[in-house]
């Protein structure tokens, strides 16, 4: 007998988009350390580009005047006001996953309630620069930790579909979002004085998404901006690719009954990442194409709610 | 632990383990023996792997504090509680004698009510029952029966005698820590599960399965059973997710489920609406469909009720079965057996005193330092009065409660509920306890092989309830006549 309750399907999906999120928030705080130590004290980058990726600028000013490094990563951190910071997105996951606790194995609630202990109980370390590199690869390393406990152990039923599906809608998005944020801010007009720090600040962006040693090992370019967008949009081997994010989605759905609706939207979500030709988008248009893409991606999130966690909700 | 039983005394009260004079009463005799051979560091050694199981079994109750996150785990004591397989058939018995007179009891009132015509039961405590729904007037449910899963309260009084004290008819708790509490025990105590015959509990999600499938409106292989919980802040929450679990039932609330113009209920699912059978709820009847209960509930079901009366949907317990859980109800438990089964009681009743009645209300006014008070429609220890304990101005207060509402009270000796030994500290000393089965009724009635065991853990207390520092024991009924 398989039948999943929409509720359970929603947590399951909300679970993982959660841990997801958690980890890329940290991965990108990580990445923008690093980027940071290398460029010179004259050229401001800032830290307010991390805010604007989580899309939370609003937020943000709301609490901060000052947009410097300390209070940036303490919003991304810790900062309740900010429902995506890292230890309210792991809270979250723990309180989806608590009413899911009868099919997701319980090595995976230790783990994650865990995970939630150090991470709220060690947030000032994570906020300072000394423990900033433990406390985020902790956070990291245990959210795959827990991806591989729940692949590894997990009945890869249809509640499996709805944990894989979350993931990478999260990551699809994780990835449009540092691409528009980070990207165009690289593309214009280079200055004289920028020139030298292009080349770090694209190995950054990869370094956010975890993608320069794969592209690296497939591009064999050095890092320049039309290769990386392509690498990062349309690559069909690399887990954090648009591409590849959404073929997973794909399958999930296959497997899935009353597909139809959401195979429909995702098919334009595909068209449009494929079709694109990188080359052009580089010079103008980047910001409109992502944007695009994000609105195609809001739909299919939303399809997705409507056909398989709203059932019968009309009547309600 | 060197134990000097002869110096170990529970007072005036029965011990279930230890004979006042030292020794072990036969079905604990092995247990007894055992339980003296462990020295003081295996003692703390079993405690500490108790209580690392239940920790990483997950065991808890929920008591909700933001601070602390809300997932507590309630005391548990390894020295078992042990009843003789004699004595335990004799209860057995008499427990399903009184779930039948009870179930048969509920479908009275909301039928014909003959027993207040025949004026065995008076018709004025109906019309001041707050547990009586007029909404259920008329139905009939499945096989007749209205409380399928009864938790009954045991004590056992210095005579040694076990007596109810009360049947907890709406949604009794408990079954999931006495299942939980088996396990722990074997994996401390393997040895002794080896040499004691000890009956086995772990039938019990089985058979409640099978009780609940037994309802279902549509004769089918496979019915589809629930689990509805109000959620995970409500203090059994642990318990409802856990028998889903054990029954292979889906675990719902109320949000989960849908009815349909065709008055059927439905499961929302991620292939569809699928039909549900059998809603095993753990909801109170005032909150399950706010059509006809509180409006603004969103812990049921709109129109639940209307699914239930036109029988398409079996609920357990069903809606209403709380009438006779009423403490002034309980007090024609014994009447109820001789009308409808014309049986001799085999479990009595705790003597009760009726505040409604004008006699027996002068007496309780006189004597409320002996007494306890109680509240007729109350659980978990709340809102009581335990007399000897109590200030004169706690019993002025009561007294003017009595007065203004006799109804709504009763009042019984206060028991010197029975002891055993309990781990305290380090050392071994008398605790109080009570004991509570569980009755299935459904084709067949089926009683738990035992009970949950709760034990007041402070010295001298007579409060058992998780919510006022009560602990739990393992059950263990033993037979000596067949090895």
């Amino acid at each position: 007998m398989t039948m999943l309750l929409s509720s359970v399907a929603e947590h399951v999906y909300w679970l993982a988009r959660y841990i997801e999120r958690a980890e890329n928030t940290a991965r990108i705080i990580l990445a923008h350390n690093n980027l940071m130590l290398d460029m010179p004290r004259r050229i401001a980058i800032g830290w307010d580009p991390l805010v604007y990726v989580m899309g939370s600028m609003d937020t943000f000013r709301e609490r901060y005047e000052d947009d410097g490094e300390r209070n940036v990563v303490r919003f991304l951190v810790s900062d309740r006001n900010n429902p995506n910071c890292i230890t309210c997105s792991l809270e979250q996951a723990r309180e989806n996953l608590r009413t899911t606790r009868a099919i997701v194995p319980r090595s995976a609630w230790e783990t994650l309630s865990d995970l939630n202990d150090f991470a709220s109980g060690n947030a000032a370390s994570g906020i300072g620069r000394r423990g900033r590199y433990a406390y985020m690869k902790r956070i990291i390393d245990t959210c795959q930790l827990l991806a591989g406990k729940l692949s590894g152990t997990m009945s890869h039923d249809m509640s499996y579909e709805f944990l894989r599906m979350g993931r990478n809608m999260e990551r699809a998005d994780m990835t449009s979002r540092v691409i528009d944020v980070r990207a165009t801010n690289l593309l214009p007009k280079q200055t004289d004085e920028l020139w030298p720090f292009v080349d770090i600040q694209w190995k950054s962006v990869l370094d956010s998404l975890v993608a320069y040693q794969m592209y690296r090992r497939h591009v064999h370019l050095s890092v320049r901006g039309k290769e990386a967008l392509r690498f990062l949009l349309q690559d069909e081997e690399f887990p954090r690719s648009l591409h590849y994010c959404l073929s997973e989605v794909g399958c999930c759905l296959h497997r899935l009954p009353g597909n139809e609706s959401p195979l429909r939207v995702l098919g334009r979500a595909q068209r449009m990442v494929s079709e694109v030709k990188t080359g052009n988008i580089v010079k103008a248009g980047l910001n409109d194409f992502i944007n695009a893409l994000q609105l195609v991606h809001t739909e299919l999130h939303d399809q997705l709610v409507a056909t398989y966690f709203q059932v019968a909700q009309e009547t309600a | 632990m060197a134990i000097r039983w002869k110096d170990y005394s529970g007072g005036e009260s029965y011990d279930e383990l230890i004979t006042p004079s030292g020794h072990a009463r036969k079905a604990a005799r092995r247990a007894v023996r055992y339980i003296s051979s462990l020295s003081d560091e295996e003692w703390c050694e079993r405690r500490d792997a108790a209580e690392l199981a239940m920790h990483v079994m997950g065991i808890t109750f929920t008591v909700y504090r933001k601070e602390s996150g809300i997932d507590h785990i309630w005391p548990f004591d390894i020295i078992p509680r042990i009843i003789s397989a004699r004595e335990w058939r004799t209860t057995e018995t008499g427990l399903i004698q009184r779930t039948r007179a009870l179930n048969m009891f509920i479908a009275d009132l909301y039928g014909e009510q003959r027993i207040i015509r025949d004026k065995v039961f008076p018709g004025e405590l109906l019309a001041k029952s707050v547990n009586f729904r007029k909404q259920c007037i008329g139905v009939r449910t499945p096989l007749d029966i209205w409380a399928h899963i009864c938790g009954s309260d045991l004590v056992r009084d210095r005579d040694g005698k076990l007596y109810v004290l009360e049947d907890n008819l709406r949604v009794p708790s408990g079954v999931s820590y006495m299942l939980e509490n088996r396990l722990v025990m074997k994996r401390v105590f393997p040895e002794l599960f080896e040499d004691v015959s000890i009956l086995p509990v772990d039938g019990y999600p089985t058979r409640l399965f099978d009780t609940l499938a037994s309802l279902s409106p549509r004769p089918a292989d496979y019915p589809t059973v629930v689990v509805l919980t109000p959620g995970i802040y409500n203090s059994a929450y642990f318990e409802h997710s856990y028998l889903a679990q054990q029954m292979g039932a889906e675990l719902v609330s109320g949000t989960d489920l849908v009815v349909k113009d065709d008055d059927c209920v439905y499961l929302r699912t991620v292939g569809g609406l699928e039909r549900v059978d059998v809603i095993y709820r753990r909801v109170d009847d005032q909150f399950l469909d706010p059509e006809v209960f509180h409006a603004d509930s969103i812990l049921g079901v709109r129109g639940l009720m209307r699914a239930w009366r036109a029988g398409n949907v079996a609920i357990a317990n069903a809606p209403g079965a709380g009438v006779a859980d009423d403490k002034v109800v309980y007090a024609y438990v014994p009447a109820m057996i001789k009308y409808y089964l014309d049986e001799q009681p085999v479990l009595p009743n705790v003597e009760t005193y009726l505040c409604m009645d004008d006699g027996q209300r002068e007496y309780v006014l006189a004597n409320l330092d002996k007494l306890v008070v109680k509240p007729a429609n109350e659980s978990g220890g709340y809102g009581m009065l335990v007399g000897p304990f109590a200030s004169k101005a706690e019993r002025r207060k009561f007294a003017d409660l009595i007065k203004a509402d006799p109804r709504n009270y009763i009042a019984q000796p206060t028991l010197a509920l029975s002891t055993t030994p309990t781990l305290c500290d380090g050392h071994i000393e008398p605790r109080h306890i009570d004991l509570r089965p569980f009755i299935l009724s459904g084709e067949s009635s089926h009683v738990t092989r035992g009970g949950l065991t709760r034990v007041a853990l402070q010295k001298g207390s007579l409060v058992v309830n998780s919510s006022q520092g009560g602990g739990s024991k393992d059950t263990w009924i033993v037979d000596t006549e067949n090895p």
